[in-house]
């Protein structure tokens, strides 16, 4: 198959870490060539990060390009609208509608654009939008916005639940599996 | 079976196969990793020295005593290391020698973007240079198996993107090698000039022979494409080369960058119309390639600034660019800022307030430059502060003692501030400085230090008393000081900078990031208080906005550190 490109994007501290992981692990037991790319270090202090995920028969580059993502899952509105450029035409967005002040808003240097879902869909992008926050702290834990998020994102992949459960079994701490499934279950229904 | 790894883990299993018995580093992003992951495995013996040149020279000696070992830094960690690296160069090794570097192009995460392979050549040591994660175990085999049959340490050149991707790897089994016996060697190994006049000439010999290897070494390879392009390349722009171009162009894939063969790329360029070379940073192929009388293009296509990507060298080549579509809007941008409840932010806010000037260092401190804190005028690399507002002092005639300070992390003060503290003892200028004790090596991810009693494990270790090892060094005036107590910050700065001597100040609190650390209920607004004024939007805080002309506190993030309540004229903070 053709090399296929997904970027997470989200604040720093925000747990796209697992994220990837859980994506790598499905696309890896599929038998596929995968690479994971991300910026460890002064990125993580509350900036923009951003995690590649490409796979397929052979995988080169570490890196998606501008143009060249398939899907951007989003765990921040912001940060959707932040790396829009990187999504080919007719890619699609996942997008988590949580936001999260940067520093230059704060202040009050900079405004936190309004209505930026309208926005992304006025122009043609392809947006499927949720609240992860309220889902994941409906399935047991703020923190599992992340896994709400592959859940909504599994619509957009060939593996089986099976597959996808399969490989968070593999990642996921034995005393958490039960609340990640359901936050997995919540984020697919929505 | 395969595994997806992240080439630092990669990296730290191909120790672990290669039979590697020792490591010393320094943590220093992106390198930090091969040790954290090295340190999984029971059979080797892992440390994070007080910096890079004691873990270089640590490695050293149990090269000496018959064991591979390896040391791990990032780019400006071996200009720490270089000292004993040129040195280590002439008097060869016993048991194999690694020495893992990271390179940073793009600045991720660093001060400058130099490029280590001008080190390497410098100092007339191999370097490898692995293009993902299978290379970056496969590589440590043969970078051992290179030390040891010629007698030399062998640098393994990482990058970023080769650093911090994950790509698939096959594990195998550990294999270690039988300890050599330590043989007394006056003539190898004590580099007095009698001796090291002797060893130049093998350094020449060796770097000879290792371009002979590299003429065939199956790590420097060619991969058949079109005739019309040629591309010499390396590491992750291998990957970028591939990508853009496919099987367009025929490559040189080179896996080792010093030294470089010279016949191998002389009748690679003799099969290709047209030669480019693809590398990030300096130009040190396309030089090689131009001192061997080819025609070559490099530097005048490609950036000497910044990481490369498939587009950078398909728009360089004239192949079509893939583009996408920006939302026409205005992106407000979202710099890494200090961590609500950051012990940082409480005597940052007091030296701003106080008009110091401050003299910085490296760690999560540097962010103290960034507004609305804005407290830091200068950053240079580890330990600058200390030895800089001496010269700053004496050199400004007066004018300067009083009103400065400079502040440096726990951890970078145990790196290399400590020679600068002493020269501010020894040669006694009027100097005021901070270590911001918090407990831990925060920018790099919480590794431990000679400061925090414990070890690489979280194991009990031995502790160096700060308050004592500056008396010790003769300053009469050391102060500790809680900076989430913002009346006691102010009073011990203004004391310490009116005062007619030498002084330190501990700023200490753990990192609020720490597992160990108790956090205090968050923080809530009484809105019917609260006049909007502003004064708590003074500290730069992640977790406090204006919502409606009111403060207001994001709970999920505020860790109740009380900072904010102290500036707050109406008490609102609840």
């Amino acid at each position: 198959m053709e090399t296929r490109n997904v970027m997470i994007v989200g604040v720093g501290g925000q747990g796209s870490l697992l994220a990837s992981k859980l994506l790598g692990r499905l696309l890896m037991d599929a038998g596929l060539d995968v690479k994971v790319s991300e910026v460890h270090g002064m990125s993580q202090r509350g900036g923009s990060v951003v995690t590649y995920v490409r796979y397929g028969d052979k995988v080169y580059s570490p890196v998606i390009d501008k143009g060249e993502a398939d899907i951007i899952v989003s765990f921040e509105l912001l940060e959707a609208a932040r790396w829009l450029e990187w999504l080919k035409p007719g890619g699609r967005v996942v997008t988590n509608i949580q936001q999260i002040d940067p520093m230059p808003v704060i202040t009050g240097a900079a405004e936190y654009p309004e209505a930026l879902v309208d926005k992304m869909k006025a122009e043609g992008f392809e947006v499927d939008a949720l609240d992860c926050l309220k889902l994941a702290e409906e399935a047991g834990s703020s923190k599992a916005v992340n896994i709400v998020l592959m859940g909504r994102l599994s619509h957009y992949f060939d593996q089986s639940r099976e597959d996808w459960m399969k490989a968070m079994e593999a990642i996921v701490p034995a005393k958490f599996i039960e609340m990640n499934k359901k936050a997995f279950e919540l984020g697919f229904e929505a | 079976m395969k595994e997806l790894m992240l080439g630092n883990k990669a990296f730290a299993r191909g120790l672990y196969e290669a039979g590697c018995c020792f490591v010393s580093s320094y943590p220093g992003t992106p390198s930090t990793e091969i040790t954290e992951e090295a340190v999984k495995y029971d059979e080797i013996y892992c440390e994070w020295a007080p910096n890079e040149k004691v873990a270089m020279e640590a490695a050293f000696g149990a090269s000496l005593a018959g064991r591979r070992s390896f040391c791990g830094m990032k780019h400006v960690g071996l200009n720490v290391a270089a000292d004993p690296l040129y040195t280590m160069s002439y008097t060869g090794v016993n048991g194999g020698v690694i020495i893992g570097v990271a390179d940073d192009p793009g600045m991720h995460s660093s001060q400058n973007e130099q490029d280590s392979r001008h080190h390497a050549i410098a100092s007339k040591v191999p370097l490898l240079e692995p293009s993902d994660s299978a290379e970056s175990l496969e590589f440590v085999k043969i970078a051992y198996d290179l030390s040891e049959e010629y007698d030399t340490p062998v640098i393994i050149k990482m990058c970023t993107r080769v650093a911090h991707s994950q790509s698939l790897v096959e594990k195998s089994d550990r294999v270690l090698p039988e300890r050599k016996a330590y043989e007394k060697n006056i003539p190898k190994y004590v580099m007095m000039p009698g001796n090291a006049i002797r060893r130049h000439p093998f350094v020449e010999e060796r770097t000879r022979k290792l371009r002979e290897w590299a003429e065939t070494a199956p790590i420097n390879r060619i991969e058949k494409g079109g005739k019309e392009l040629g591309i010499i390349t390396s590491s992750t722009c291998y990957q970028y080369v591939k990508e853009a171009l496919g099987d367009k162009a025929s490559v040189l894939k080179l896996g080792m960058l010093n030294p470089l063969p010279e016949k191998l790329i002389k009748d690679f360029a003799a099969t290709v119309d047209r030669l480019v070379v693809v590398e990030e940073l300096d130009p040190i192929i396309e030089q090689h390639c131009l001192a061997l009388g080819l025609k070559v293009e490099g530097k005048s296509l490609f950036p000497m600034e910044g990481e490369f990507s498939q587009n950078l060298i398909r728009k360089a080549l004239g192949v079509e660019e893939a583009s996408g579509k920006p939302l026409d809007e205005k992106i407000p941008v979202r710099p890494p800022v200090m961590c609500a409840g950051c012990p940082h932010r409480g005597l940052f806010y007091t030296l701003n307030k106080n008009k110091c000037t401050v003299l910085g260092d490296i760690g999560c401190y540097t962010l103290g430059a960034v507004a609305p804190l804005s407290a830091m005028e200068m950053t240079l690399c580890m330990g600058a502060s200390l030895s800089a507002i001496h010269g700053f002092n004496i050199a400004g005639e007066g004018e300067n003692e009083h009103k400065t300070v400079a502040v440096i992390g726990d951890s970078t003060f145990m790196h290399s501030g400590m020679t600068g503290l002493a020269n501010i003892a020894y040669n006694q200028s009027n100097s005021t400085v901070i270590i911001l004790d918090n407990s831990i090596t925060g920018m790099t991810g919480h590794q431990q230090n000679p400061t925090t009693g414990l070890n690489i494990k979280g194991d009990p270790a031995g502790k160096i008393d700060l308050e004592a090892l500056c008396r010790a060094m003769g300053f009469k005036r050391v102060t500790v000081v809680d900076p989430y107590d913002l009346a006691e910050c102010d009073r011990v700065v203004k004391e310490e900078l009116a005062a007619d001597e030498p002084s330190v100040i501990i700023s200490r609190r753990p990192c609020a990031l720490l597992k160990n650390v108790k956090h205090n209920a968050p923080l809530k607004v009484n809105t019917e208080k609260c006049i909007g004024c502003k004064s708590c939007m003074r500290i730069g805080c992640p977790a406090i906005s204006i919502k409606n002309g009111k403060a207001h506190v994001d709970n999920t993030l505020c860790v109740g550190c009380g900072v904010c309540s102290q500036l707050c004229p109406v008490g609102a903070f609840e």
